[in-house]
């Protein structure tokens, strides 16, 4: 009878804490975008302010995780051809009821399309949101940083487009982590507790 | 130790009950004025005085240079060269949308003037007798200058308007001259809250109601909390008082002026406040604010909050009309506030009024009378410069005064108009137009085609007075929403109110792309999975 920890505890902390806090931000973020009224909108950027700090300071801590922990080779590429065949997978295989191409290890957890939509969450639309928020947060200093021809408008359209590349992550984040396992518990157990269902 | 003190203790007791008793004595023996002058005292003011200029000459034996200094100021001269645009402006020359201006009806305008007797343009701007210190400097409420009498009191009781009840008291001026004393709400606003002719008429956020205002109405001026009075920001070196609607300092980037560093004197709020006036927050922003915004934006939710209304319409164009009898007309709405009356035409009032807002770097362009308008359009009578990249510039609160009133439909150009006085020219006496924008035109050596119509005008009025307290300023949504208060400002993105359409709707076309692609998704495995079976 063995347990496969898939997931520490330092990284379901992250993992939900990072997912409260998004959706957090993005609730405050469309009211201060103007899509609707909720919290007032005073309310509303001391909220998405303090969650942005709070996200940074917990991406820090997990840049040193991942660092020193050497987890961040899960999140190192797989090869083209495993790729096309997750991809083949979830366009044709999953209707016909095909075993999955990807066989998880400990040192492998994610599929190679789990693994590529990881990277470009973290490494492409988090630093759009990170840099065009953080550059909208101190919009005042802009003249100080030689930034004064800089158009608010477009650092906060870049911002726009990035939460709605969030706001399209989840569903598919959810429907993929939800509905692909042997069950509907099995991955949402795996990252609460850190392992899977018993084996033995 | 402990019986030394029980014995002293009848004795300390004693000692400051007697103490109470002394002090208590001393304030009801001798009450001791702040000024070290005590004007009853003085010798040159122990006479009857026949006139204000008499009363002036007897100030002067001892305020050597006052009459001198005031000279040179705006308050005199009604004249303010444009140290940017070199447009000649003050009073003396400008075409407003009230009365239109004051050239042939000196006598009723110069009511308001700090001096005695510019009745025509042969007034002497160098006759230091002309001062008029009373007007200023009176502490007795009594000393009031009549409204038709070029600056002067009345000097017998007389009737105003004329042969109406209301008598307009003679002050004696002799208890006024030994009862002058710092200028005061009363006194400033003798003048500077009757502008336009009325109580309101001019300023929407100076009337009768700040004479005497609460904190509620002026957090500044309110007489159950601080208790300034104008000159407290509107200070003054040798009789200039700072402040100036001609050259507004639209933003003070000086921030707090220490005495002895920087008197800039005050009439800024950073001048006090400084250029972090809020506490600090989570998210700051409202210090950020200040390089864009002016603190009255926020700070004056509302205008002609004291319970007068303001005039926000003058329409001159249906002056004229008399009655079935002959007589004039006069009608007034529910609250009593006149709203016809055959010398001026017709007017609407308003009472805690949203401000109009734009963007103003202080520099205003008033029209002048040789400038062609454009009689299509509703005519700026003053313009003014500002815009968001415009680093001067912020967001200012504005009362505009809107309204209909005679142009040159020959020559395209404002007209001025003889109204006042009592040859029959004046349009008050003949109620013709012609005659009275003739007249008036002459006066000014301003051409006048004989050909006169009626054009829609407006003049923004600048706000800062009635400044609320910090619970009523206003929070961000009243910005930041769709139809805020800004809605109007162009040239910059402001979140909240802007989002590029294009980016928002790709952006939930995404969102419902994505939604409905994985139910499709999953409905096409549910699907597939039964038909396996």
């Amino acid at each position: 009878m063995s347990q496969i920890y898939y997931y520490s505890l330092f990284e379901r902390f992250w993992h939900w804490s990072q997912a409260l806090l998004i959706i957090g931000m993005l609730i405050t973020g469309f009211e201060i975008h103007g899509t609707y009224r909720l919290l007032g909108f005073e309310q509303a950027i001391d909220l998405h302010t303090i969650m942005a700090w709070v996200l940074i300071g917990l991406w820090l801590l997990a840049l040193f995780w991942h660092t020193t922990t050497g987890e961040w080779r899960q999140y190192v590429p797989s090869d083209p051809d495993s790729m096309l065949a997750m991809v083949r997978y979830y366009v044709v295989g999953i209707f016909l009821g095909a075993p999955h191409p990807f066989h998880r290890k400990r040192a492998e957890k994610h599929n190679p399309l789990q693994r590529m939509a990881y990277l470009i969450l973290t490494m492409v639309i988090a630093p759009i949101i990170w840099i065009s928020g953080l550059l909208y947060l101190f919009y005042q200093y802009w003249p100080s940083a030689g930034l004064e021809g800089l158009p608010l408008g477009l650092v906060a359209v870049v911002h726009t487009i990035g939460a709605f590349a969030i706001l399209c992550f989840i569903p598919i984040h959810l429907y993929l982590a939800l509905t692909t396992g042997e069950s509907p518990q099995e991955k949402l157990m795996e990252m609460i507790v850190g392992h899977d269902a018993e084996q033995g | 130790m402990c019986s030394l003190r029980s014995s002293t203790r009848p004795f300390l007791l004693l000692w400051f009950f007697s103490l109470l008793l002394f002090v208590a004595n001393m304030e009801a023996s001798e009450e001791i004025i702040s000024s070290t002058a005590d004007h009853t005292k003085f010798e040159a003011l122990q006479r009857t005085f026949q006139s204000g200029p008499e009363v002036t000459k007897a100030c002067l034996e001892c305020h050597t240079e006052a009459a001198r200094q005031i000279h040179k100021t705006n308050h005199w001269n009604w004249k303010f060269t444009h140290p940017d645009t070199g447009e000649e402006l003050g009073k003396r020359t400008i075409v407003n949308n009230f009365c239109g201006a004051i050239e042939t009806n000196y006598a009723r305008c110069t009511s308001c003037h700090i001096g005695y007797g510019w009745k025509d343009n042969s007034f002497d701007f160098t006759s230091e007798a002309n001062v008029d210190c009373l007007v200023c400097h009176d502490t007795t409420g009594t000393y009031r200058k009549f409204p038709a009498g070029a600056g002067h009191p009345p000097y017998v009781d007389k009737p105003f308007p004329p042969k109406s009840k209301k008598i307009w008291k003679a002050p004696d001026l002799t208890h006024v001259a030994q009862h002058v004393g710092k200028t005061s709400r009363t006194t400033c606003g003798a003048c500077h809250f009757y502008g336009g002719g009325g109580d309101g008429v001019k300023h929407g956020d100076l009337d009768s109601s700040m004479t005497n205002p609460n904190s509620a109405l002026d957090i500044h001026m309110g007489t159950d909390g601080l208790d300034f009075v104008c000159s407290t920001c509107h200070q003054k070196d040798g009789h200039d008082v700072s402040g100036s609607r001609y050259t507004t300092q639209a933003k003070d980037t000086h921030g707090i002026d220490v005495p002895g560093r920087d008197d800039y004197t005050r009439s800024t709020c950073e001048s006090c406040h400084g250029l972090k006036p809020h506490p600090v927050t989570v998210n700051n922003k409202l210090n950020d604010h200040i390089n864009k915004v002016a603190c009255t934006t926020c700070h004056i939710p509302t205008y002609a909050r004291g319970g007068r209304p303001t005039k926000t319409w003058w329409d001159w164009s249906t002056a004229g009309r008399m009655n079935n009898d002959g007589k004039h007309i006069k009608t007034k709405d529910a609250q009593g506030y006149v709203t016809y009356v055959t010398k001026k035409g017709s007017f609407e009032w308003g009472e805690n009024l949203v401000p109009e807002y734009a963007w103003y770097s202080g520099n205003i362009r008033y029209m002048q009378l040789d400038e062609k308008i454009d009689p299509g359009n509703v005519v700026a009578i003053n313009s003014f410069e500002g815009s968001y990249d415009d680093p001067n510039a912020r967001i200012w609160p504005f009362k505009v005064m809107r309204g209909r009133q005679p142009y040159d439909k020959g020559n395209n150009t404002l007209v001025t108009t003889h109204l006042f006085g009592k040859d029959s020219d004046a349009y008050w006496i003949s109620f013709d137009w012609n005659r009275a924008i003739k007249a008036a035109m002459e006066a000014n050596n301003a051409p006048y085609s004989g050909n006169y119509g009626f054009i829609e005008t407006s003049y923004h009025w600048p706000l800062a007075h009635m400044v609320a307290p910090k619970e009523e300023a206003l929070g961000c949504e009243a910005c930041h929403a769709k139809a805020g208060r800004l809605e109007n400002l162009t040239g910059f993105y402001m979140p909240g109110r802007d989002s590029y359409h294009w980016v928002d709707l790709i952006g939930w076309l995404a969102v419902l792309g994505t939604l409905g692609g994985i139910s499709m998704h999953g409905l096409g495995r549910i699907v597939m999975k039964a038909k396996r079976r």
